[in-house]
């Protein structure tokens, strides 16, 4: 696009020069153009993930749009005639006939119901992953803490807009995922009862949940979503890129190709990539058949249901709980059973949520952070990282210990009592093998700094030794391996002012202790020169 | 780049602003110096103009690619139409039209990254950074004018302005909160939601009928081993409120042998000759106890595979719930036909806060 001076004097003649002549008398666009056009962004494939999961929301908006347009949020009961066969003459709601209907009878209507539908899973998914790179590169440090904050609750509602989505078209899968839902609310404390009585509008299932459930999809969480993007790319055009550790990368700058045109080329390409892989999903690969589950009925249920897989650590932990916990206090019940789960995975996620706080006030560094971090030369927070994944992931398991119990021909009582041990022995065993895993590569980096690569070259040396050559690294692949910030742990606490020793300051300390006790510093210059075997060509800075 | 685009540690106090390292170790005096960002490798299409040539053809060809694609979908969309007596039908309109359009947006997506990665210039560019707080006179022009709309507004100083526009605007919201209310109906108009929780379709004498045809079952037809899913006499989809009452009546009859019953001395009467009727709802979160294991008499719930005994007053034996499947005590009438008693002696389904009170 080009811009051209709004002086009147120079009269714009080309079409463009005149449409852009409008629009900027009408705008004063050349500002921003200015301003963002050659802003630069960083590459990395990882970088890549956040960009997967806003794609993946625009396909789920198109998509759904589709669906709209078709889909008849009532409870209403209708018989069915449509043109699936096995299910005519049946009693279902309107909701359920129109996704038949959609899925049957429109063209292109399951192909857009099936590209919905894992265009969701995607965008849960890549959320997540982009989470983890976050996490392990350290990008939540100071000044994007609180973008942390909303891109974890981002997170959150990805799966509140799943799971309002897949229960709408009220078929007998998703019926007993609500049914799930009544129980967990039931569960809660003292309003239970009212709780779900407010959301079903009445007994489960009621008549109303479908259309309350549609309100929330389609409008309300999707209207949240847009606001908390709009935030999170909003924070992400203040605090500018941050970037990998390397040669011309430092704290002050930031490294990469410009906006226009390299980052929109590929940015923009991308975006038809990953719209063209869902679409290639949703045309190959059936998801959702709900047509084969049937309407929703209280009374069947079959073998192996399962949640969609971001559903699945809620849906596991519920399944691991030993039985009869559950206690009568002053004539209320309290169902443990449901409590302790929702608590063990609310406090997961809420240690997600405020990591960034806590390590910030362990090392007490107030600098801002623009260049990462790799795993491995932050060990503690790596492996805090892994331990997470860890009791993630066997939640996660659990939803699916039938599914195991009956694939690999095993008890599924055995698979449950497995898995309630790995609860707590997986995070722990997790927390060690990635803690020394870190340190192990550490030592490796410190190793090819101060001797080289091992060359594989043998020499016989006049005195008859033999040793292989070590070739010394150049100065770019040296500084990728000690750039990095090293944290030393607080070994005595001070009085403060008032000569005490305050409880805040003694948990630092052990905190510090916990982070940065088994710790490897970068290289240093002297460590070079300081005898160690030299290589032979140390370029001169 | 030349080096004087770099900036080493000493211009890092420009971002870091004087702020805390904490417990950083930093030791300027040892420690490496950024040798700045490596020299510019070119690629083939930089070096030979043929290759560069090769990579624009490969770019014109993926657009005529992504054109076709498009093109395709809608022919697939025409040329496979969707039978409404042949279910067959969708399944090529499904896969011809979604390959169509996915070519047409995978080909348009590879090429533009193609066009910028092999033909657009690929020499890093570096934008300098600056410290996230504004600058000493951004913040100083901000508090200016804070302190200007405090002067002219009386907000600091009108506290019993203040107070009592913290008051209304904290009252405010509430009526669209009390408005929820409703979103569950009155107890007037539906019951006391616990009250209802308490009771089913179940009454003395309703005869059981199998889920979901309505025939009853002769008490002789139920054979040992074998498991009926069942449903109160008269609860059909023309019942008003049929799901929520369906969701807290269906029941599973099982018949064992007799002397395989373990059964509470209360409880002898609520089994004929071996016939017991449990609640189909899981204790819970209410899934369909509908998994039947005929040699060990084990109920399973697929959901969270909460095991129960029947042979044992559905005792759980394993999985989260944490109470027995309530009982529904059974008889046969005149006519040999299985009949409740009466409603169940205890709420079913999961819990919930006032299940005991």
């Amino acid at each position: 696009m080009t811009t051209t001076e709004s002086a009147p004097a120079a009269a714009p003649r080309t079409f463009i020069g005149k449409a852009s002549n409008y629009l900027e008398e009408r705008s004063g666009i050349s500002v921003a153009v200015k301003e963002f056009g050659r802003k630069v962004f960083p590459d990395h494939w990882s970088f890549m993930l956040g960009e997967v999961a806003l794609y993946s929301f625009v396909v789920l908006v198109l998509s759904g749009t589709f669906l709209t347009l078709f889909f008849q949020p009532s409870m209403a009961e209708v018989e069915y005639h449509g043109s699936y066969a096995p299910l005519s003459g049946m009693h279902m709601s309107a909701a359920y006939a129109s996704t038949l209907h959609i899925s049957f009878e429109v063209r292109g209507g399951l192909l857009m119901r099936q590209v919905h539908h894992w265009a969701a899973l995607m965008f849960v998914a890549a959320a997540g992953l982009h989470m983890l790179r976050i996490f392990f590169t350290g990008a939540f440090r100071k000044p994007r803490e609180l973008n942390w904050v909303v891109g974890f609750t981002l997170f959150v509602l990805g799966m509140a807009a799943g799971f309002t989505g897949y229960s709408l078209p009220d078929d007998l899968l998703s019926g007993n995922g609500l049914r799930i839902i009544d129980g967990v609310l039931k569960a809660i404390p003292i309003v239970g009862t009212w709780l779900s009585f407010l959301m079903f509008g009445g007994e489960f299932p009621g008549s109303v949940i479908i259309s309350r459930l549609y309100m929330a999809h389609i409008m309300l969480i999707p209207a949240l979503i847009i606001a908390m993007i709009g935030l999170h790319l909003l924070m992400v055009v203040l605090h500018k890129h941050t970037q990998y550790p390397g040669p011309g990368r430092t704290n002050n700058n930031v490294v990469g190709y410009p906006l226009l045109p390299v980052y929109a080329g590929k940015a923009g390409g991308f975006f038809f990539i990953v719209f063209g892989v869902l679409v290639a999903i949703g045309s190959l690969v059936t998801i959702n058949p709900i047509w084969a589950y049937g309407p929703y009925d209280p009374s069947p249920v079959s073998a192996g249901t399962q949640p969609d897989w971001y559903i699945g650590p809620v849906d596991g932990a519920l399944r691991l709980v030993p039985p009869h916990i559950e206690s009568v206090i002053f004539g209320w019940t309290f169902s443990w059973n449901i409590l302790i789960p929702s608590l063990i995975f609310g406090i997961v996620l809420i240690s997600v949520a405020i990591y960034p706080f806590v390590e910030a006030w362990v090392t007490g560094d107030r600098r801002e952070h623009h260049v990462l971090d790799r795993p491995r030369n932050a060990p503690t927070r790596t492996a805090i990282g892994a331990a997470l994944m860890t009791a993630y992931s066997v939640m996660w398991a659990a939803a699916s210990g039938d599914l195991m119990a009956t694939h690999f021909h095993v008890d599924v009582f055995l698979v449950t009592h497995v898995l309630q041990v790995l609860l707590f022995v997986g995070p722990v065993v997790a927390y060690f093998i990635t803690k020394r895993i870190c340190l192990g590569l550490q030592k490796k980096d410190r190793e090819i700094v101060l001797h080289g690569i091992e060359s594989g070259e043998i020499v016989r040396l006049a005195s008859g030794e033999y040793v292989e050559v070590h070739k010394p690294i150049d100065e770019y692949e040296r500084w990728r391996l000690v750039d990095f910030t090293s944290y030393a742990p607080i070994e005595r606490t001070h009085p403060n002012a008032d000569g005490k020793i305050t409880f805040g300051s003694r948990m630092r300390a052990a905190l510090s202790r916990w982070f940065y006790e088994d710790r490897i510093s970068p290289v240093k210059p002297s460590e070079l020169t300081s005898g160690h075997e030299q290589p032979e060509s140390l370029p001169d800075n | 780049m030349t080096n004087s685009d770099q900036r080493s540690d000493e211009d890092a106090i420009d971002v870091q602003g004087g702020y805390s390292s904490g417990i950083a170790v930093i030791d300027p005096e040892d420690s490496f110096t950024d040798p700045g960002i490596e020299p510019h490798r070119p690629r083939k299409t930089d070096l030979f103009p043929e290759a560069e040539k090769r990579s624009a053809r490969t770019v014109v060809a993926w657009m005529v690619l992504s054109a076709i694609g498009a093109v395709a979908a809608i022919v697939a969309y025409v040329v496979f139409p969707i039978d409404g007596h042949d279910i067959s039908t969708v399944r090529p309109n499904n896969l011809f039209l979604g390959l169509g359009i996915a070519l047409s947006l995978l080909a348009l997506g590879i090429g533009a990254v193609h066009w910028a990665r092999q033909l657009m210039v690929d020499e890093e560019t570096i934008d300098i950074r600056h410290p996230q707080r504004g600058s000493e006179e951004a913040q100083a022009g901000a508090l200016e004018v804070l302190d200007a709309a405090n002067k002219e507004s009386g907000f600091g100083r009108r506290t019993l302005i203040r107070r009592s526009l913290i008051g209304a605007a904290v009252l405010t919201p509430l009526p669209g909160i009390v408005m929820l209310r409703d979103l569950a109906p009155l107890a007037t108009q539906g019951g006391d939601p616990a009250e209802l929780l308490r009771h089913t379709m179940w009454t003395a004498g309703t005869r059981l009928t199998r889920d979901p045809d309505g025939t009853p079952i002769k008490a002789s037809d139920v054979q040992i081993g074998s498991a009926v899913h069942v449903i109160p006499e008269g609860l059909t989809n023309e019942t008003e409120d049929w799901l929520n009452k369906k969701a807290k009546a269906v029941v599973l009859v099982v018949r064992l042998e007799e002397e395989d019953l373990i059964e509470a001395e209360e409880k002898k009467s609520w089994s004929y000759h071996g016939i017991v009727a449990y609640s189909k709802i899981c204790t819970h979160v209410g899934c369909p106890v509908a998994l039947v294991e005929q040699h060990t008499h084990h109920l399973l719930c697929p959901c969270h595979q909460s095991t129960f005994d029947v042979a044992d007053g559905a005792k759980v034996i394993f999985g989260p719930a944490n109470r027995a499947l309530p009982q529904l005590p059974i008889a046969v009438d005149d006519e040999g036909y299985l009949v409740a008693q009466s409603d169940f002696h205890e709420p079913v389904g999961p819990s919930f806060p006032e299940r005991a009170l």
